[in-house]
């Protein structure tokens, strides 16, 4: 399996997804944002970190990069592509999935452990996990999934929330959300479900000495399913 | 030509710095203050001359990249 982890400026979590990829058995190459085309991949990946300082909107300089273009189309294209934190708000950015990230309810920056529910295994990216919660990192300041009442009603319709913050049993409360996001949402696809945007990130959970191993089962996960 | 735009959060949405600005006014003595919103103001310098078209390219800018829709209302206040 070919996986492409793209590094824009300010990027600073795609040397530890490329770890993460290589040690479950992607052969990955990185792609640099200025590049127009695509390497031939399986996969795609858009990284967490700062991309472009955060200027104007966190994600939104980084949606409008040249490599970017090639992104959109592969994942109209059908192909997998997804996006960490920063990932997840260029990816927010660029309409691939519904909604945007704000600010931190709180005005807190938040690094710390989590637990997310899994609501959806009807995909690549979640398919034949057997736990239903895992428990995954976050460090964000802009992790506060909003969107319109009309594009919740679609989200939720199309059973396209993927990962919700809960407590270690999966419970779903308010009081388990971390940055006002609504409903708890952790992480959405885009309706066809081959696009997936999440702000914790597996990659820091793939070594049990040091953090845990829920992100490992994510990425054992990934590879056997991806087609 | 150079042309202003403001860019506001929508009304439903959170804008939780603004509410921190509110109550630091509020702290200093401005108890007046009902509500403060916290937006953003670009000054953009075109080489285009004619207003119209110079006020619709800033528009599309607007919509590309200037503001998100899904949060964000732009107003282009001024062409001169």
């Amino acid at each position: 399996m070919k996986s492409a982890v793209i590094t824009f400026p300010g990027s600073n979590c795609d040397r530890d997804m490329d770890v993460a990829l290589k040690k479950f058995g992607f052969k990955n190459k990185m792609v640099w944002h200025q590049e127009v085309e695509l390497p031939k991949s399986d996969l795609v990946v858009l990284p967490g970190g700062f991309s472009y300082g955060d200027y104007l909107r966190c994600g939104s300089m980084a949606s409008k990069s040249k490599i970017m273009q090639s992104v959109i189309n592969f994942a109209n294209s059908g192909g997998m592509v997804m996006g960490i934190c920063n990932g997840f708000q260029i990816l927010v950015e660029t309409g691939l999935v519904p909604g945007v990230l704000l600010r931190n309810k709180y005005l807190e920056f938040i690094c710390k452990n989590v637990f997310v529910k899994i609501r959806d295994k009807n995909n690549a990216y979640f398919k034949n996990i057997k736990n239903n919660v895992l428990e995954l990192h976050i460090a964000h300041n802009e992790g506060n999934y909003f969107c319109t009442n009309d594009q919740l009603k679609e989200i939720e319709d199309n059973a396209q929330i993927a990962i919700n913050y809960c407590d270690n049993q999966g419970k779903i409360e308010k009081s388990f959300n971390p940055n006002g996001s609504i409903k708890n949402i952790a992480g959405i696809f885009n309706k066809e479900k081959n696009v997936l945007g999440m702000m914790p990130h597996p990659e820091r959970m793939i070594e049990p000495s040091l953090s845990g191993e829920d992100g490992s089962l994510f990425f054992k996960n990934l590879i056997n399913n991806i087609k | 030509m150079k042309i202003s735009v403001i860019i506001t959060l929508k009304k439903d949405v959170l804008d939780p710095q603004g509410k921190v600005i509110h109550q630091a006014l509020d702290g200093m003595g401005f108890n007046d203050v009902e509500e403060v919103r916290q937006g953003k103001y670009f000054e953009i310098n075109t080489k285009e001359t004619n207003p119209k078209k110079a006020k619709d390219e800033v528009e599309e800018m607007c919509k590309k990249l200037l503001a998100n829709l899904v949060i964000e209302n732009y107003k282009i206040i001024d062409a001169q």
